[in-house]
């Protein structure tokens, strides 16, 4: 409901002048993702809004950048859903984290660390959720390479002739084969768009 | 310096793992935590034991073929489910439901919620150490159910039942007399249950003011579900959106007073008296017509015509286990761009520690039981 | 297979002249299998899905008490066979091999489920494993998603005609300096170390999977984020396959 939003946005722009916000279909995006906190802050307490219970904290990558989204409702007024929306770079993606007002945010905000590499600042105890903690890379962004687990690589051989395990010998050249080039071995991804 | 660091400076804490792999059925959960003699000091859960990478798999699928991974996320009640799934799908395309389609989602949807509530309560008292017979009753009565999903959708379990639009086949008069039976004959069950169980004396001292959960912690951690309306906060997604029909429906919502795992058993007692409200009334009014939308219908024949406009919906559903959540983000291709699922078992565990702090070791599995979590929807 | 019969190399006349006086006659293998195949103890190693199907198999209706495998222990110590019911990932696979080595000569391992046997269909993943039997040996593979609690019943059936198949004779649990323990996989940066274990499983020659489900080819590689720039949503169409 576009009225909704509006309203919110002409609140914020009341109480915090020369925020910049922008409404993006029933969203309303922040341009600064510092401003995250206090635009938090205030919709919890604000007695027009009283924001509460934050519903959802996931993470998104549009290619060019990542997005965090957030969805708000009011159990006291029984109203939803506010969307809100931050965008930041690949590189250094840092969004403040919001753990300390809801504890909700916590464990999602662990997961779209684990899964797309946004940093939460402020966040009491940001680790891996889901895979553990050697693992490197963050899988569900578009670039992620994923290992194909057919094909042993040299680290495998190594660790199977340490433990007394006999590995065959294509296997083994295969293995070779791959460290020398410096390649891994992945599993193969489209590399065309899909014709019409 | 804190409690926690005055009792390790003593050096009485022991750290236990309740593993991966333990005797309670919740599946393949881990928690961390701190003992000093019986009582928990600290719990840290890790997860990621059933990590099956559904939202990877749900960018490289279609709209259609993602119905089939939404039943093993909570493959306990599936069907609820794919109803949330739907309700998203339909929000993104603006797709209509019509109304004979929208009343057997209903009935599928409370069969389910039985299901549901009755496999919670066993599982609870076999954490208990009742080992068996309150799970022997329910699986019983889920047994009957499931006969019924059986002959209507083809499978006991991962039924894959709802389409954009409706449902994926009609209930016929046979599956229809089939769940009268079973609505006429669950009160007597849940008398006889209730019989053993809600003034059972050890349940009663084992469960009441054990793991109590305040009403605002509940509210600022995100809980839903039974788990909150046990401590007293009146919010039921059927009643606060409306969606798919409900508000035909004449149904109260049951809340608890104190919160604790006690509440909890009760309240999925007392849901589940409604739920067979629900079905009588949905039974009796049920329309003739459609059972799925005639446009869709032959688009789901080729899943790749789906091609949704640009655009995002978050739909959700209050599924037994509290609010599921679908956030789908569209880019016109037939699959879709981002996928996320508000997982309510996953939230519902935010509040754990601060609900098993300072309770005895032996508590610990029943408030994790209380809460009621799946690890399909925890780790999707 | 079929269960063995209890035939020794007697004469029949004088064996019904013995069972007459309380004496019975037989092979010590049949015995020895008997006992061991008519209670067979598993371990509750429920994962995912699967596991609801193997407790509805152990409820009363499909009565897994009547095969005399209704104990389910909780310790791999005291169990003979580890029902892996469930999709088994990365992250839990050392877990399931440490467990398999715990458990006491002999056991068994049945792979309940489309995900156990092979990777079911989360296989594309980077989390799951494509089968346990990657890195424990299986006796009997049951496929299905979820597989109904009968088919697990009947498994637990050809799993009985097997152990009455084995021998004390050649039994590999009474050899001398046996050891079946396999080696745990490490969780390494990209998935783990090793992927597979070359002396259980050997990937095959063809490539089945991509030859025939191929979804590289169906998806196609896209290059554009999906623009939710426009303030006002676009008119919601009544048809939906307007599409594009």
């Amino acid at each position: 409901m576009p009225s909704m939003i509006n309203s919110l946005k002409d609140a914020l722009e009341k109480k915090f002048p020369g925020i910049k916000l922008r409404i993006l279909r029933d969203s309303l995006l922040l341009e600064d993702p510092q401003d995250l906190t206090r635009v938090a802050q205030h919709v919890k307490e604000s007695p027009a809004f009283r924001l509460d219970y934050l519903s959802s904290v996931t993470a998104s990558d549009f290619l060019d950048y990542l997005e965090t989204i957030y969805h708000f409702y009011s159990m006291e007024k029984k109203s939803g859903p506010w969307v809100l929306r931050v965008r930041v770079p690949r590189e250094n993606a840092r969004v403040p984290s919001l753990t300390p007002l809801y504890q909700s945010a916590e464990l999602q905000e662990r997961e779209a660390y684990d899964l797309f590499g946004i940093l939460y600042e402020g966040h009491p105890d940001l680790r891996r959720l889901f895979l553990w903690e050697g693992f490197e890379g963050h899988p569900l962004l578009k670039n992620y390479e994923q290992e194909n687990a057919d094909t042993l690589e040299a680290r495998d051989v190594e660790w199977l002739e340490a433990h007394g395990v006999k590995v065959p010998e294509t296997m083994k050249k295969n293995a070779a084969e791959l460290k020398a080039s410096g390649k891994r071995a992945l599993v193969e991804k489209p590399t065309e768009p899909r014709q019409a | 310096m804190t409690l926690l660091d005055e009792i390790k400076k003593d050096g009485e804490i022991l750290e236990i793992n309740f593993g991966p792999q333990h005797p309670s059925t919740h599946g393949v959960f881990r928690m961390r935590v701190l003992l000093e003699g019986e009582t928990v000091r600290e719990l840290k859960p890790v997860m990621g034991y059933l990590h099956r990478n559904q939202e990877q798999i749900a960018e490289n699928t279609t709209y259609a073929g993602i119905v089939g991974f939404t039943d093993r996320m909570d493959y306990i009640n599936a069907l609820s489910n794919n109803f949330s799934y739907c309700l998203t799908a339909e929000k993104l395309a603006s797709i209509e439901v019509p109304e004979r389609a929208a009343y057997i989602r209903i009935i599928m949807a409370e069969l389910a919620r039985l299901i549901n509530h009755s496999a919670a309560v066993g599982f609870l008292l076999n954490d208990l150490g009742s080992f068996f017979t309150p799970l022997l009753y329910a699986l019983r009565e889920r047994e009957r159910i499931l006969d019924v999903f059986e002959a209507v959708t083809g499978s006991r379990m991962m039924c894959n039942y709802f389409r954009f639009g409706g449902v994926k086949r009609d209930l016929d008069e046979d599956s229809l007399a089939a769940i009268k039976t079973i609505v006429r004959k669950f009160p007597r069950f849940l008398d006889e249950f209730e019989t053993l169980l809600t003034s059972n004396e050890i349940l009663c001292m084992r469960c009441q003011n054990v793991g109590v959960l305040p009403a605002d912690l509940a509210v600022n951690a995100g809980i839903t579900g039974p788990t909150l309306r046990a401590s007293g906060v009146n919010y039921d997604i059927r009643k606060i959106d409306r969606y798919g029909l409900y508000d035909r429906f004449d149904f109260k919502v049951p809340l608890g007073k104190k919160g604790d795992v006690y509440d909890r058993y009760y309240i999925r007692i007392l849901e589940m008296r409604e739920s067979v409200k629900i079905l009588e009334q949905a039974l009796q009014a049920l329309p003739a017509g459609d059972f799925i939308h005639p446009k869709t219908a032959p688009l789901l024949r080729n899943p790749r015509n789906f091609k949704p406009p640009v655009g995002e919906a978050y739909g959700r559903t209050e599924s037994p286990k509290g609010e599921l959540g679908f956030y789908l983000v569209s880019d016109g291709t037939p699959q879709p761009w981002r996928c996320h699922v508000r997982a309510p078992s996953l939230i519902n565990l935010s509040a754990l520690e601060a609900m098993c702090l300072g309770q005895k070791i032996a508590d610990i599995m029943i408030i994790l039981g209380s809460i009621d979590i799946v690890l399909g929807e925890t780790d999707r | 297979m079929k269960y063995t019969e209890n035939n020794s190399t007697i004469d029949p006349s004088l064996r019904d002249e013995m069972t007459k006086q309380n004496v019975f006659v037989t092979t010590l293998d049949f015995i020895y299998n008997w006992g061991r195949r008519s209670s067979i103890w598993p371990m509750q190693f429920g994962l995912a899905c699967c596991a609801i199907e193997m407790i509805a198999a152990a409820a009363a209706r499909y009565d897994i008490a009547r095969f005399g495998a209704e104990l389910f222990r909780a310790s791999p110590r005291q169990a003979d066979l580890m029902i892996v019911a469930g999709t088994v990932t990365k992250k839990m696979a050392p877990n399931v091999v440490r467990l398999f080595n715990q458990m006491a000569e002999p056991k068994y391992v049945i792979a309940m489920g489309a995900c156990a046997v092979s990777g079911g269909p989360f296989a594309d993943g980077y989390n799951v494993l494509r089968g346990i039997d990657r890195f424990i040996p299986v006796d009997v593979y049951i496929p299905g998603c979820p597989p109904r609690p009968e088919v697990l019943l009947h498994g637990l059936m050809q799993l009985q005609k097997k152990i009455d198949s084995q021998s004390i004779q050649k039994a590999e649990w009474y050899q001398k300096g046996l050891k079946r323990e396999f080696p745990i996989p490490e969780l390494g940066p990209h998935g783990l170390v090793p992927k597979f274990n070359p002396e259980v499983w050997q990937p095959p020659e063809t490539d089945n999977r991509a030859k025939h489900y191929g979804h590289v080819i169906r998806i196609g590689k896209k290059t554009k984020a999906p623009n939710l720039e426009p303030a006002v949503s676009a008119p919601p169409s009544p048809n939906p396959s307007a599409g594009a």
